[in-house]
Protein backbone atom coordinates (compact mmCIF):
# COMPACT_ATOMS: atom_id res chain seq x y z
CA UNK A 1 0.00 0.00 0.00
CA UNK A 2 1.37 3.68 -0.83
CA UNK A 3 1.85 6.37 1.85
CA UNK A 4 -1.54 8.59 2.02
CA UNK A 5 -2.68 11.52 2.43
CA UNK A 6 -6.16 13.05 2.97
CA UNK A 7 -7.18 16.60 4.17
CA UNK A 8 -10.61 17.77 5.27
CA UNK A 9 -11.47 21.12 5.94
CA UNK A 10 -14.64 21.95 7.94
CA UNK A 11 -16.55 25.00 9.82
CA UNK A 12 -16.22 24.77 13.34
CA UNK A 13 -20.08 23.20 14.63
CA UNK A 14 -20.91 20.29 17.02
CA UNK A 15 -22.03 18.29 14.09
CA UNK A 16 -19.37 18.07 12.33
CA UNK A 17 -17.81 16.30 15.38
CA UNK A 18 -19.33 12.63 14.02
CA UNK A 19 -18.11 13.81 10.70
CA UNK A 20 -14.34 14.39 11.79
CA UNK A 21 -14.64 10.13 13.89
CA UNK A 22 -16.38 8.76 10.39
CA UNK A 23 -13.72 10.29 8.40
CA UNK A 24 -11.15 9.11 9.94
CA UNK A 25 -12.16 5.62 9.87
CA UNK A 26 -12.94 5.50 6.61
CA UNK A 27 -9.37 6.49 6.22
CA UNK A 28 -7.88 3.81 8.35
CA UNK A 29 -10.31 0.91 6.76
CA UNK A 30 -8.10 -0.15 3.72
CA UNK A 31 -5.92 -1.55 6.54
CA UNK A 32 -8.33 -3.37 8.10
CA UNK A 33 -8.16 -2.75 11.44
CA UNK A 34 -9.77 -4.43 14.30
CA UNK A 35 -13.11 -2.75 15.99
CA UNK A 36 -11.00 -1.90 19.15
CA UNK A 37 -8.39 0.25 16.80
CA UNK A 38 -11.43 1.76 15.15
CA UNK A 39 -13.01 2.92 18.10
CA UNK A 40 -10.00 4.40 19.82
CA UNK A 41 -9.11 6.61 16.64
CA UNK A 42 -12.97 7.45 16.29
CA UNK A 43 -12.89 8.36 20.00
CA UNK A 44 -8.94 10.23 20.04
CA UNK A 45 -10.40 12.23 16.87
CA UNK A 46 -13.98 13.04 18.59
CA UNK A 47 -11.75 14.52 21.64
CA UNK A 48 -9.85 16.64 19.60
CA UNK A 49 -12.25 18.31 17.33
CA UNK A 50 -14.65 18.32 20.06
CA UNK A 51 -11.63 20.39 22.11
CA UNK A 52 -11.23 22.75 18.64
CA UNK A 53 -15.10 23.24 18.74
CA UNK A 54 -15.74 23.97 22.60
CA UNK A 55 -12.62 26.02 23.65
CA UNK A 56 -10.77 27.57 20.46
CA UNK A 57 -13.93 28.87 19.26
CA UNK A 58 -15.98 29.24 22.72
CA UNK A 59 -18.68 27.10 21.11
CA UNK A 60 -19.62 29.99 18.64
CA UNK A 61 -19.37 27.94 15.39
CA UNK A 62 -17.19 30.08 13.55
CA UNK A 63 -14.01 29.24 12.73
CA UNK A 64 -12.53 26.34 10.93
CA UNK A 65 -11.02 23.09 11.69
CA UNK A 66 -8.60 21.31 10.06
CA UNK A 67 -8.05 17.42 9.77
CA UNK A 68 -4.97 15.92 8.30
CA UNK A 69 -4.60 12.07 8.06
CA UNK A 70 -1.46 10.33 6.96
CA UNK A 71 -0.42 6.93 6.45
CA UNK A 72 2.59 4.66 5.92
CA UNK A 73 2.64 1.48 3.99
CA UNK A 74 3.47 -0.03 7.85
CA UNK A 75 0.37 0.84 9.45
CA UNK A 76 1.57 4.07 10.94
CA UNK A 77 -1.63 6.72 11.01
CA UNK A 78 -0.98 9.91 11.93
CA UNK A 79 -3.85 12.12 12.64
CA UNK A 80 -3.81 16.31 12.80
CA UNK A 81 -6.47 18.18 14.19
CA UNK A 82 -5.71 21.93 13.92
CA UNK A 83 -7.60 25.21 14.87
CA UNK A 84 -7.04 28.70 14.68
CA UNK A 85 -8.44 29.63 17.78
CA UNK A 86 -7.63 31.04 21.37
CA UNK A 87 -4.50 28.55 22.00
CA UNK A 88 -3.94 26.78 25.36
CA UNK A 89 -2.07 28.89 28.06
CA UNK A 90 -0.13 25.70 29.58
CA UNK A 91 -0.15 22.97 27.89
CA UNK A 92 1.32 20.99 30.91
CA UNK A 93 -1.44 21.64 32.87
CA UNK A 94 -4.20 21.35 30.40
CA UNK A 95 -2.65 17.75 29.49
CA UNK A 96 -3.28 16.67 33.21
CA UNK A 97 -6.33 14.34 33.79
CA UNK A 98 -9.55 16.09 35.55
CA UNK A 99 -8.24 19.75 34.15
CA UNK A 100 -10.66 21.58 32.75
CA UNK A 101 -11.55 25.17 32.03
CA UNK A 102 -15.09 24.26 31.35
CA UNK A 103 -16.22 22.79 35.27
CA UNK A 104 -19.62 24.76 34.58
CA UNK A 105 -20.34 23.11 31.34
CA UNK A 106 -20.68 19.61 32.82
CA UNK A 107 -17.09 18.62 31.26
CA UNK A 108 -15.04 16.39 33.24
CA UNK A 109 -11.18 17.16 32.12
CA UNK A 110 -10.63 13.99 31.03
CA UNK A 111 -10.16 14.60 26.99
CA UNK A 112 -6.59 15.09 26.38
CA UNK A 113 -6.11 11.94 28.88
CA UNK A 114 -8.33 9.99 26.26
CA UNK A 115 -6.17 10.85 23.62
CA UNK A 116 -2.94 9.50 25.23
CA UNK A 117 -4.26 6.44 26.75
CA UNK A 118 -5.99 5.47 22.89
CA UNK A 119 -3.27 6.29 20.92
CA UNK A 120 0.51 5.34 20.47
CA UNK A 121 1.47 9.35 20.82
CA UNK A 122 0.06 12.95 21.20
CA UNK A 123 1.36 15.74 20.52
CA UNK A 124 -0.23 19.39 21.20
CA UNK A 125 1.27 22.13 20.35
CA UNK A 126 -0.32 25.86 21.11
CA UNK A 127 0.33 29.66 20.66
CA UNK A 128 -2.03 32.23 22.35
CA UNK A 129 -4.55 34.08 19.82
CA UNK A 130 -2.95 31.80 16.68
CA UNK A 131 -4.49 28.18 17.97
CA UNK A 132 -3.80 24.57 18.53
CA UNK A 133 -2.16 21.68 16.37
CA UNK A 134 -3.14 18.21 18.13
CA UNK A 135 -1.35 15.25 16.49
CA UNK A 136 -2.19 11.58 17.35
CA UNK A 137 -0.14 8.79 16.11
CA UNK A 138 -1.87 5.50 16.13
CA UNK A 139 0.62 2.01 14.90
CA UNK A 140 -1.91 -0.53 13.71
CA UNK A 141 -0.90 -3.98 14.19
CA UNK A 142 -0.90 -5.40 10.43
CA UNK A 143 1.31 -8.22 10.89
CA UNK A 144 -1.17 -10.44 11.19
CA UNK A 145 -2.66 -10.13 7.65
CA UNK A 146 1.01 -10.47 5.83
CA UNK B 1 -28.98 9.65 19.65
CA UNK B 2 -32.25 8.82 20.34
CA UNK B 3 -33.92 8.51 24.29
CA UNK B 4 -36.87 6.81 25.25
CA UNK B 5 -38.29 6.77 29.48
CA UNK B 6 -39.41 4.13 31.42
CA UNK B 7 -41.21 5.12 34.84
CA UNK B 8 -41.38 2.11 37.76
CA UNK B 9 -41.92 3.68 40.97
CA UNK B 10 -39.98 6.65 41.73
CA UNK B 11 -37.21 5.43 39.42
CA UNK B 12 -36.81 6.63 36.15
CA UNK B 13 -34.62 4.64 33.13
CA UNK B 14 -33.33 6.88 30.77
CA UNK B 15 -32.64 4.33 27.40
CA UNK B 16 -30.14 5.74 24.91
CA UNK B 17 -29.70 5.12 21.15
CA UNK B 18 -27.10 5.64 18.96
CA UNK B 19 -24.05 8.22 19.61
CA UNK B 20 -23.11 9.90 23.21
CA UNK B 21 -20.30 13.08 22.04
CA UNK B 22 -20.54 16.90 22.53
CA UNK B 23 -22.81 17.07 20.63
CA UNK B 24 -25.51 14.20 21.39
CA UNK B 25 -24.92 14.99 25.13
CA UNK B 26 -26.49 18.78 24.87
CA UNK B 27 -30.17 17.78 24.37
CA UNK B 28 -29.76 14.37 25.72
CA UNK B 29 -29.20 16.07 29.95
CA UNK B 30 -31.84 18.58 29.09
CA UNK B 31 -34.16 16.00 28.13
CA UNK B 32 -33.29 13.65 31.41
CA UNK B 33 -33.36 16.59 33.75
CA UNK B 34 -37.00 17.79 32.27
CA UNK B 35 -38.15 14.52 32.56
CA UNK B 36 -37.05 13.72 35.95
CA UNK B 37 -38.85 17.18 36.80
CA UNK B 38 -41.53 16.05 35.45
CA UNK B 39 -42.20 12.66 36.68
CA UNK B 40 -40.77 13.85 40.09
CA UNK B 41 -38.33 10.81 40.07
CA UNK B 42 -35.55 10.88 42.55
CA UNK B 43 -33.99 7.70 41.49
CA UNK B 44 -32.10 7.57 37.73
CA UNK B 45 -30.93 4.56 35.50
CA UNK B 46 -29.11 5.37 32.64
CA UNK B 47 -28.94 2.12 30.16
CA UNK B 48 -26.07 2.30 27.79
CA UNK B 49 -26.48 -1.03 26.27
CA UNK B 50 -27.43 0.27 22.51
CA UNK B 51 -25.12 3.28 22.70
CA UNK B 52 -22.65 2.30 19.71
CA UNK B 53 -20.19 5.55 20.78
CA UNK B 54 -19.45 7.67 23.59
CA UNK B 55 -16.71 9.96 24.46
CA UNK B 56 -15.21 12.27 27.51
CA UNK B 57 -18.86 14.05 26.53
CA UNK B 58 -20.33 11.40 28.02
CA UNK B 59 -18.35 11.32 31.46
CA UNK B 60 -19.60 14.80 31.99
CA UNK B 61 -23.33 13.95 31.20
CA UNK B 62 -23.21 10.88 33.62
CA UNK B 63 -21.45 13.37 36.76
CA UNK B 64 -23.75 16.45 36.24
CA UNK B 65 -26.75 13.78 36.12
CA UNK B 66 -25.34 12.26 39.30
CA UNK B 67 -24.74 15.79 41.10
CA UNK B 68 -28.41 16.37 40.10
CA UNK B 69 -29.51 12.94 41.28
CA UNK B 70 -27.83 13.53 45.11
CA UNK B 71 -29.25 16.87 45.24
CA UNK B 72 -32.54 15.06 45.82
CA UNK B 73 -30.90 12.12 47.63
CA UNK B 74 -32.06 9.67 44.67
CA UNK B 75 -29.44 7.16 43.70
CA UNK B 76 -28.25 6.67 40.37
CA UNK B 77 -26.78 3.45 38.31
CA UNK B 78 -25.78 2.88 34.82
CA UNK B 79 -25.59 -0.20 32.78
CA UNK B 80 -25.39 -2.02 29.67
CA UNK B 81 -21.61 -0.03 29.21
CA UNK B 82 -19.81 -1.83 26.34
CA UNK B 83 -15.66 -2.68 27.11
CA UNK B 84 -15.03 0.95 25.53
CA UNK B 85 -17.05 2.99 27.14
CA UNK B 86 -15.97 1.44 30.33
CA UNK B 87 -12.81 2.16 29.79
CA UNK B 88 -12.74 5.72 29.69
CA UNK B 89 -15.90 6.19 32.44
CA UNK B 90 -12.79 4.19 34.66
CA UNK B 91 -10.76 6.45 33.92
CA UNK B 92 -12.59 9.30 35.29
CA UNK B 93 -13.24 7.24 38.06
CA UNK B 94 -17.15 6.91 37.63
CA UNK B 95 -17.39 3.47 38.63
CA UNK B 96 -15.91 4.39 42.16
CA UNK B 97 -18.98 6.72 42.83
CA UNK B 98 -21.63 5.29 40.54
CA UNK B 99 -22.57 1.37 40.19
CA UNK B 100 -23.11 -0.29 37.25
CA UNK B 101 -24.60 -3.72 35.83
CA UNK B 102 -24.99 -5.41 32.95
CA UNK B 103 -28.43 -5.72 32.25
CA UNK B 104 -30.96 -3.26 33.37
CA UNK B 105 -33.21 -5.44 35.04
CA UNK B 106 -30.82 -5.89 37.98
CA UNK B 107 -30.11 -2.26 38.15
CA UNK B 108 -33.66 -1.90 38.74
CA UNK B 109 -33.76 -4.66 41.59
CA UNK B 110 -30.37 -3.02 42.83
CA UNK B 111 -32.15 0.20 43.50
CA UNK B 112 -35.46 -0.96 44.53
CA UNK B 113 -33.70 -3.01 47.34
CA UNK B 114 -31.60 -0.25 48.56
CA UNK B 115 -35.36 2.20 48.51
CA UNK B 116 -36.95 -0.93 50.69
CA UNK B 117 -33.68 -0.69 52.81
CA UNK B 118 -34.17 2.95 53.28
CA UNK B 119 -37.49 2.89 54.33
CA UNK B 120 -36.57 0.35 57.61
N1 LIG C 1 -8.19 23.28 20.89
C1 LIG C 1 -8.13 23.92 22.07
N2 LIG C 1 -8.07 25.28 22.12
C2 LIG C 1 -8.02 25.93 23.31
N3 LIG C 1 -8.01 25.31 24.51
C3 LIG C 1 -8.05 23.97 24.53
C4 LIG C 1 -8.12 23.20 23.33
N4 LIG C 1 -8.14 21.87 23.67
C5 LIG C 1 -8.10 21.83 25.01
N5 LIG C 1 -8.04 23.06 25.55
C6 LIG C 1 -7.92 23.39 26.99
O1 LIG C 1 -7.45 22.25 27.67
C7 LIG C 1 -8.36 21.84 28.69
C8 LIG C 1 -8.34 20.32 28.85
O2 LIG C 1 -8.88 19.67 27.68
P1 LIG C 1 -9.55 18.23 27.86
O3 LIG C 1 -10.08 17.80 26.55
O4 LIG C 1 -8.58 17.33 28.55
O5 LIG C 1 -10.73 18.51 28.89
P2 LIG C 1 -12.13 19.28 28.63
O6 LIG C 1 -12.36 19.46 27.17
O7 LIG C 1 -12.14 20.50 29.47
O8 LIG C 1 -13.19 18.23 29.22
P3 LIG C 1 -13.67 16.87 28.50
O9 LIG C 1 -12.77 16.63 27.33
O10 LIG C 1 -13.51 15.81 29.54
O11 LIG C 1 -15.07 17.10 28.13
C9 LIG C 1 -9.69 22.44 28.30
O12 LIG C 1 -10.55 22.65 29.40
C10 LIG C 1 -9.26 23.75 27.62
O13 LIG C 1 -9.00 24.76 28.60
MG1 LIG D 1 -12.14 17.89 25.85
Amino acid sequence: MKDNVVTVEFIAIAENERFARMVAAAFVVPFDPTVEEITEIKTAVSEAVSNSVIHAYNSSGEGTIKLEMRSTEKGTITIIVEDYGIGIDDIEAARAPMFTTSALEERSGMGFTIMESFTDKLIVESEKEKGTRVTLVKMLDISCGL
Amino acid sequence: MQIEFEMSDDIITAILTGELDHHSALSIREDIDHAMQVYRAKNLILDFSSVSFADSSGIGMIMGRYKKVKEKDGCMMLCGCSVYMKRIFEMAGIFTIIEETEERGEAMRQLKERGEENER
